[in-house]
């Protein structure tokens, strides 16, 4: 275990090519997966951190297939309790760069226990949810993110099941870093995956992400041309919210509810506008809570980063700390022989 | 035996004393009468006055039950003597009843002229009520063949603590919750025990608040003072103390013990120790005690579940620690899918299962051996590992220091069996040095040198592992199927059946670390009794008894191997004529013999969540061999 997480700088800089494993890439033709996949190799390939100290730690499903495709240390475990392996990984090496790739079925409906621990304990790993709103292993079926009445290969008359919301759940768990991406936007998801990457502690990331082949333009109405401006809410921290082809859209806060004006249209000034504050919890919150279908614009971007002890470090500073104030006791024979003894002559 | 700390401080009793050589003695209470404490201490003077004892806790699985209720019984049942003593004893020498609900539950197991000491401010109306009695037993003639103390404890304890002013008030309740300490002064004066290592203890434990440590010394010292000067008692016994190897000597339990071996094969393998668990009984003092050892280079987590647990210690394992989980019975099965990926990923993993009566929540406090077939047989696919179970509380140090070493080395899952009878057991320990340990090998892969993960020891069919981190080493494992070579994902179907062999014949390999089975008795003849794990007492004793009965071609083997079995085990079982099986469950270690040597096994079960008695097992030879 080494004391400190201080993370190494590479002697080489390398490209993404390096970052491609040997393994060919078995996903459906078309599959958004691909590329959030090129986007990462290309933003480790930018950042100062060795190949060798990354790991991907994945669960079970097609998104979970991302390790074997690259080229560093990777971990497909079982189905939703990726987190607990990352968190075992990081407790001894807490140095390496822990990834988590999980699909919306992985981490919240199997792994949701696993999820909302990790999250609170703060444990130094990023969390790339590829939400494509259904079970795409499993051909089909829908899963704890789908809409309600949504039609799949196990609800034939609909879902009965109301959905949920990762990045409140993220917020509830006290997370320190969430924030929300997409596939189609490969400029915004690199920024995104960059930021986590540089983020101490755990950072959750939601990528929309397309299944062409089971629920296939689900996200289509936030990143097609033509409906994005209206549809999403670019966040940049410092700027006011605003949005629409020519940013002349905003949102502005009425007592606790976020409204949406027109400026065009006189109902305010861009002065009145909230502005992006991803160290503000309740403004994180609330905009969390919009569900780009309540005449709100989908929130992309960090919604929050906050500073917090990291457990890894808690965890070895423990061990550490024990070590320090007991040394002359550290072996096994004055363990053994510590308390009341006697001797039989 | 010398005592290295130990002033005596006992005053010598002036009434005459007995000898003998061997006391079974239970104590039982009220829950909340503070019997595990009193029994536990009992237990540590027995040790510390140099006999050997075996102790065998008993307490309901709710904090508080119902008060009064035979629900709500605890009872400590403990065997101290001057010889090897095997088990907790069969039926009791004498019996500390200190309420009606744990004398009626108890006293079926006093011997006839058994001494029973009962408290008899205890058996108001209401009291008898809530034990469910109909008569009171006091004097309803029912205790007739007994030694009858009857003894006002909750008045004496109460004129005793409060007799001079304390040093800070204590309320009529605090005052009553000293009470067992009365009672074992009591029996202390009666086995003519040292009260000084429960002074010692007493003042440990409540030294924060001066008044109740002063109050409970003086139940203490008046329980011992009641009995040198009332009538009553007209004697008491003496027990010399036991001929025990020289050395130096340690209390243990085999929860203890467990967490000392696991630390110690770290240590060994110079390895950090990673365990991560979440509370069961019997199993959570595992966590508790390694918690407390991080200065030894140790890791804990307390996880979100059982699941979490596992594959974070796999997680650990996979990072370069030895990664270790302890549960009991509903958290083995919780981690079965974790172990079938540490089987397919060839990574190695302690997994502690301290057994207790199932199935599901079953009887969370007791004790039995039913999850022998489930540790071996369950988990979904042809799923391997090792299974390595000890048989004393301080025999699981050594049993789960050699699961760690079998984990190391073969680069394993391995299962380590013990239950709650071991878990919460204490024995006199001769504590070994570490120099005889083995030693644990193991090579982790650290540097580039053309060796490739799925590359394998040629000894002992392990794969390499690779310490995470190192460059030019990148590697993805997982739980897919993998190239024989390479690692690399594969469907091929001649590969996977080739797989599924390799992984076999890694684990059955491992049999050629079982040393040649030791035989306790004649190497052929009647009758041969076949056990694991924590029934190793009784069935030795019942054994003797019979020898000393005159049955003579008895034998006994006891397995630390349940998986592999040992090699030398088909040959042994066949050069007897009989084959008896005694095991806590429904015969599953039979149904293994059955199976595996085509021979007439003859189980004999115990599903009580008790251990078994040595009559039980004696009993059950003689319906074999003929009664003598
Ligand atoms: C214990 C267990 N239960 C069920 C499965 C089957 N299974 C594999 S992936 C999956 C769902 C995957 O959905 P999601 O996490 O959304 O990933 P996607 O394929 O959409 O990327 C299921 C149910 C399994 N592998 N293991
Ligand atoms: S099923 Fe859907 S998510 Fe899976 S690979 Fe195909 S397109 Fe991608
Ligand atoms: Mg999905």
């Amino acid at each position: 275990m080494s004391a400190v997480t201080t993370v190494p700088l590479s002697a080489v800089k390398l490209t993404n090519k390096d970052y491609e494993s040997d393994q060919e890439v078995r996903w459906c033709p078309g599959c958004g997966d691909y590329a959030i996949l090129r986007q990462t190799q290309k933003v480790l390939a930018d950042l100062d951190i060795p190949r060798e100290k990354h790991v991907f730690v994945s669960g079970i499903g097609c998104s979970s297939r991302f390790p074997y495709y690259m080229n560093t240390y990777g971990f497909h475990t079982i189905h939703g309790r990726a987190p607990a392996f990352a968190t075992g990984i990081k407790c001894v090496q807490p140095d390496l760069t822990v990834w988590i790739a999980t699909g919306d079925g992985d981490a919240l409906s199997i792994g949701g226990n696993h999820l909302i621990h990790i999250i609170r304990r703060n444990v130094g790993v990023k969390i790339l949810l590829f939400n494509n709103r259904i079970y795409g292993l499993t051909k089909g079926q829908y899963s704890p993110t789908s809409s309600f009445g949504k039609l799949t290969a196990s609800t034939p008359m609909g879902s009965p099941d109301h959905p949920l919301n990762p990045l409140s759940l993220a917020l509830g768990c006290e997370a320190t870093f969430v924030a929300r991406t997409l596939d189609r936007d490969l400029e915004h998801l690199g920024q995104t995956l960059h930021a986590a990457a540089k983020h101490k502690g755990t950072a959750f990331v939601e990528i929309l992400q397309n299944c062409n082949v089971f629920n296939d333009g689900e996200w289509f109405e936030y990143t097609d041309k033509a409906t994005k401006p209206l549809s999403t809410l670019r966040l940049e921290d410092g700027q006011p919210l605003v949005y629409g082809q020519n940013k002349e859209r905003g949102i502005r806060l009425n007592r606790f509810t976020l409204e949406p004006v027109d400026m065009s249209k006189g109902e305010a000034k861009v002065e009145d506008l909230m502005k992006a504050d991803s160290s503000d919890l309740n403004q994180a919150l609330a905009l969390s809570r919009i569900s780009g279908k309540d005449g709100l614009p989908l929130p992309i971007g960090v919604l929050y980063k906050v500073e917090r002890s990291c457990f890894e470090d808690d965890v070895v500073g423990q061990v550490r700390k024990a070590q320090a104030e007991k040394p002359s006791k550290n072996d096994i024979d004055s363990l053994l022989r510590a308390g009341e003894t006697w001797t039989v002559s | 035996m010398s005592s290295t700390t130990e002033t005596v401080d006992i005053k010598k009793t002036v009434k005459p004393v007995q000898a003998t050589k061997d006391v079974v003695i239970y104590f039982a209470g009220d829950s909340g009468d503070g019997i595990q404490a009193i029994g536990g201490q009992f237990g540590h003077t027995c040790v510390r006055m140099g006999n050997d004892i075996v102790t065998f806790p008993d307490f309901p699985a709710e904090i508080r039950a119902p008060a009064g209720t035979q629900a709500g019984v605890s009872g400590y049942q403990l065997r101290f003597g001057s010889g090897e003593v095997l088990t907790p004893g069969d039926a009791y020498d004498a019996l500390i009843a200190l309420n009606p609900a744990a004398l009626q539950a108890r006293v079926k197991g006093l011997k006839t002229n058994g001494l029973l000491i009962i408290n008899t401010d205890k058996f108001r109306e209401t009291d008898l009520k809530k034990a469910q009695c109909k008569t009171n037993p006091l004097d309803d003639g029912s205790l007739d063949g007994y030694q009858i103390f009857r003894v006002d404890l909750t008045k004496l304890t109460r004129a005793a603590v409060f007799e001079t002013p304390l040093p800070a008030t204590l309320s009529t309740r605090e005052g009553d919750r000293c009470q067992n300490f009365f009672a074992l002064g009591m029996v202390c004066w009666l086995y003519q025990r040292s009260l000084e290592p429960t002074v010692q203890y007493i003042k440990s434990k409540f030294g924060k608040r001066a008044e109740i440590a002063e109050a409970n010394q003086r139940a203490l010292r008046a329980g011992w003072v009641y009995c040198e000067n009332t009538e009553t008692f007209a004697s008491s016994y003496e027990i010399a103390p036991a001929k025990h190897a020289p050395g130096l000597y340690r209390h243990i339990t085999g929860n203890q013990a467990t967490a000392l071996g696991l630390v110690a094969a770290g240590q060994k393998a110079e390895l950090p120790v990673f365990l991560a668990s979440y509370p069961i009984t019997p199993a959570s003092d595992i966590l508790h005690q390694l918690s407390r050892y991080k200065n030894m280079n140790v890791t804990t987590v307390q996880a979100e579940d059982e699941i979490a647990a596992a594959c974070m210690a796999i997680g650990a394992s996979f990072a370069g620690a030895l990664g270790c989980t302890s549960t009991s019975g509903p958290g083995l099965d919780l981690k079965q899918e974790a172990l079938s990926l540490a089987i397919s990923t060839e990574l190695p993993l302690i997994v502690v299962d301290v057994q207790r009566g199932g199935p599901s929540t079953g009887l969370p406090t007791k004790t039995e051996q039913a999850d022998l077939l489930a540790a071996i047989y369950g988990r979904h696919g042809e799923c391997p590992a090792p299974i390595i179970a000890a048989s004393s509380p301080s025999d699981c140090f050594f049993a789960v220091y050699e699961a760690a070493r079998i984990a190391i080395k073969y680069r394993t899952p391995v299962i380590f069996l013990t239950d709650g009878y071991l878990a919460n057991g204490a024995e006199p320990w001769l504590i070994p040095s570490s120099k005889t340990l083995a030693p644990i090998v193991h090579k982790q892969l650290v540097e580039r040198n053309g060796v490739m993960p799925f590359d394998r020891d040629p000894d002992t069919m392990a794969r390499q592992w690779v310490r995470i981190g190192t460059p030019g080493l990148e590697y993805r494992v997982g739980g897919l199927e993998k190239d024989q070579k390479t690692g690399n994902i594969s469907y091929d179907p001649d590969n996977h059946e080739a797989m599924g062999y390799l992984r076999k014949a890694k684990i059955d390999r491992i049999e050629r670390e079982i040393p040649p089975t030791v035989i306790d008795g004649p190497a052929s003849g009647d009758l041969l009794l076949v056990g694991w794990g924590s029934t190793h007492g009784a069935i030795k004793s019942a054994m003797e008894r019979q020898r000393q009965a005159g049955q003579k071609g008895i034998s006994q083997i006891h397995l630390r191997f349940l998986n592999p079995l040992p090699p030398d085990l088909g040959d042994i079982l066949k050069r007897f004529k009989h084959v008896l099986v005694p095991e806590m469950n429904m015969g599953q270690l039979s149904i293994l013999i059955r199976a595996k040597y085509v021979l007439p096994a003859k189980p004999l079960n115990k599903v009580k969540g008790q251990p078994f008695t040595i009559t039980e097992i004696s009993n059950a030879i003689e319906a074999i061999l003929g009664g003598k």
